[in-house]
């Protein structure tokens, strides 16, 4: 089994930060051999296109995850993730009639679909509480958490005289949507 | 601690933000104090499960926008989204086939009469019966395309000759009748739009009619449309109302539509006053819809017509949109200042009020048809 290249490495640690070429190489090298894979499995197009995002995001979890490494070709990692979601999928839809072709090199990814699907799982649970948080709360999180904003350009985009006006009432929606999320967590529990 | 100074605190504590003597304090306070420490633990948890989430929500949308432009690039195959909206709009856009019956008997009729012609040519015995045949096939044909043309007499409109025998339908959606004396027809702007030679209309029982879109406003996404065929008969008065007012929160709706072949029936409720980022043109349903049913009407319990559905949010189930039926009426003002068209008039009288749902559905349905074309 081959390991990863250097240039591959370096695709990887900038798809951990995020950074926008490397995701568009990772999609140019690898994406018209997942659309084949999903193709000539009962897939659609547009299957194709929601597996490979899948599949990225997986990636992109592995890349930031502390100590990580990847063992095998950046290639064969893809595909093993792809075609394990992929059957997964067609299981869902019990769309049979299936030959996955067991001739690829393929690499156990079990572990790491695991921990996506957990993901998968926290982040539904965050997107419903951030739905129920009501606005301008919600854009107001947003705005900080997630676009990272700073305080004083949050206050002039929401229209409050100063940011500290803007930052009580973000703790106040802070407050309120993690009153809103342990609710949630804990009825799941 | 006050709960807002203590996420302040927490939170730098968390990116470690604080200064060492800061730490040392705040590390102290969490010894001493155990429910302190369990806050302080919660609020950490969770601002990582919100940085995660962060995380995710960030690369999802630059994976989308990588896509996106792999799209444009024609690497991907994919219907690409059109904007940034997350609305799609309610119609079927197929590529069913519905014969036009004169051009089809315009066509063969003349093959036919070629292959005649070649075969007296050759004056040959043994041919006679056969050519025999194929002139009562022609005599027949001719009879036919006969008829057609005197129907195209009758109904006055010139049915263009197409080159092709067949008329690809490029979309299905629904539409209501609002006038049952003039045959004014309203469906959605955007279904309308699409067709660019032919537009027809299709009862419950497979019935087809031609019609014409005289009215379209892309602003609020209604059309009217009014059926051209005489053969299309004059129904009773409409039996439902349609409403001026607001459609109210809560209010149980049933609705009529063509998202297959033939007609389906579907419920739900009014669950907010606007629509799609607060658009005041459209109130929501909470139901579940599917392509084709664009253009459907909402109709509660008392036979008012309280909307039009549109479109539905991709991102969240059983999220539907419906023009506010008070459009309509505007749209009909629009129409009287036609010239040819003053004469449109909403002529309704309920009559399925304090009719169960079942006989309700029953009259309701033959004032909703499929609209088809391309």
């Amino acid at each position: 089994m081959n390991s990863i290249s250097p240039k591959e490495k370096t695709l990887l640690e900038g798809l951990a930060k995020e950074d926008k070429n490397s995701i568009e190489q990772i999609y140019r090298d690898n994406y018209s051999m997942v659309q084949s894979l999903i193709l000539n499995n009962n897939g659609s197009t547009d299957d194709a296109a929601d597996i490979f995002q899948e599949a990225m995001i997986v990636l992109f979890e592995k890349s930031r995850t502390v100590g990580f490494e990847l063992n095998c070709q950046l290639k064969t990692f893809i595909y093993s993730v792809c075609r394990r979601l992929w059957l997964k999928r067609l299981q869902q839809l019990q769309r049979f009639g299936r030959k996955a072709d067991e001739m690829e090199e393929i690499v156990p990814v079990e572990d790491d679909l695991e921990m996506h699907e957990k993901r998968q799982h926290d982040f539904n649970l965050m997107e419903t509480v951030m739905g129920k948080v009501g606005e301008p709360c919600k854009s107001l999180l947003e705005a900080y958490y997630i676009q990272k904003k700073q305080m004083h350009q949050i206050a002039k985009d929401f229209g409050y005289t100063n940011a500290d006006n803007a930052k009580t009432q973000k703790y106040k929606c802070l407050v309120r949507l993690k009153k809103l999320f342990f609710a949630q967590y804990k009825t799941e529990q | 601690m006050e709960d807002t100074l203590l996420i302040d605190a927490a939170e730098r504590f968390a990116r470690g933000e604080m200064t060492a003597e800061e730490k040392l304090f705040f590390e102290e306070l969490r010894k001493k104090n155990p429910e302190l420490d369990q806050l302080v633990v919660e609020q950490i948890f969770f601002l990582n499960e919100l940085e995660k989430y962060a995380s995710t929500k960030n690369i999802k949308h630059l994976l989308h926008e990588t896509e996106g432009k792999l799209i444009s690039e024609g690497m991907i195959t994919k219907a690409p989204l059109k904007g940034k909206a997350k609305l799609v709009y309610l119609w079927k856009r197929s590529k069913r086939t519905i014969a036009v019956a004169a051009s089809i008997a315009g066509i063969v009729s003349i093959s036919v009469a070629g292959l005649v012609l070649a075969f007296d040519k050759e004056k040959s015995q043994n041919i006679k019966p056969l050519v025999e045949k194929l002139n009562q096939q022609d005599r027949k044909i001719r009879q036919i395309e006969n008829k057609t043309n005197k129907l195209e007499a009758a109904t006055g409109v010139d049915i263009p000759v197409v080159i092709s025998p067949r008329l690809d339908a490029k979309f299905r959606a629904t539409g209501f009748l609002i006038d049952v004396n003039n045959n004014f027809i309203v469906t959605n702007a955007h279904v309308v739009k699409e067709a660019r030679n032919h537009l027809i209309i299709e009862n419950n029982k497979g019935d087809q009619f031609t019609a014409e879109a005289i009215y379209v406003n892309t602003t609020t996404d209604l059309a009217i449309l009014k059926v051209k065929d005489n053969s299309f008969k004059k129904l009773p008065p409409l039996p439902y109302t349609i409403r001026r007012s607001n459609a109210e929160l809560g209010e149980q709706v049933f609705m009529l539509g063509y998202p297959k072949q033939e007609i389906v029936y579907n419920e739900g409720y009014i669950s907010a006053k606007n629509g799609y980022q607060m658009d005041t043109i459209y109130c929501q349903l909470s139901t579940a819809a599917n392509e084709g049913n664009s253009g459907s009407p909402i109709i509660n319990k008392n036979g008012e017509l309280l909307g039009i559905i549109t479109s539905m949010e991709t991102n969240a189930e059983g999220v539907v949109f419906a023009i506010k039926s008070a459009n309509i009426y505007n749209a009909v003002e629009e129409v009287k200042k036609m010239k040819g068209y003053d004469d449109i008039k909403i002529t309704s009288q309920t009559s399925i009020r304090n009719s169960d749902r079942i006989s309700q559905i029953k009259k309701v349905q033959d004032y909703v048809f499929m609209i088809k074309g391309n």
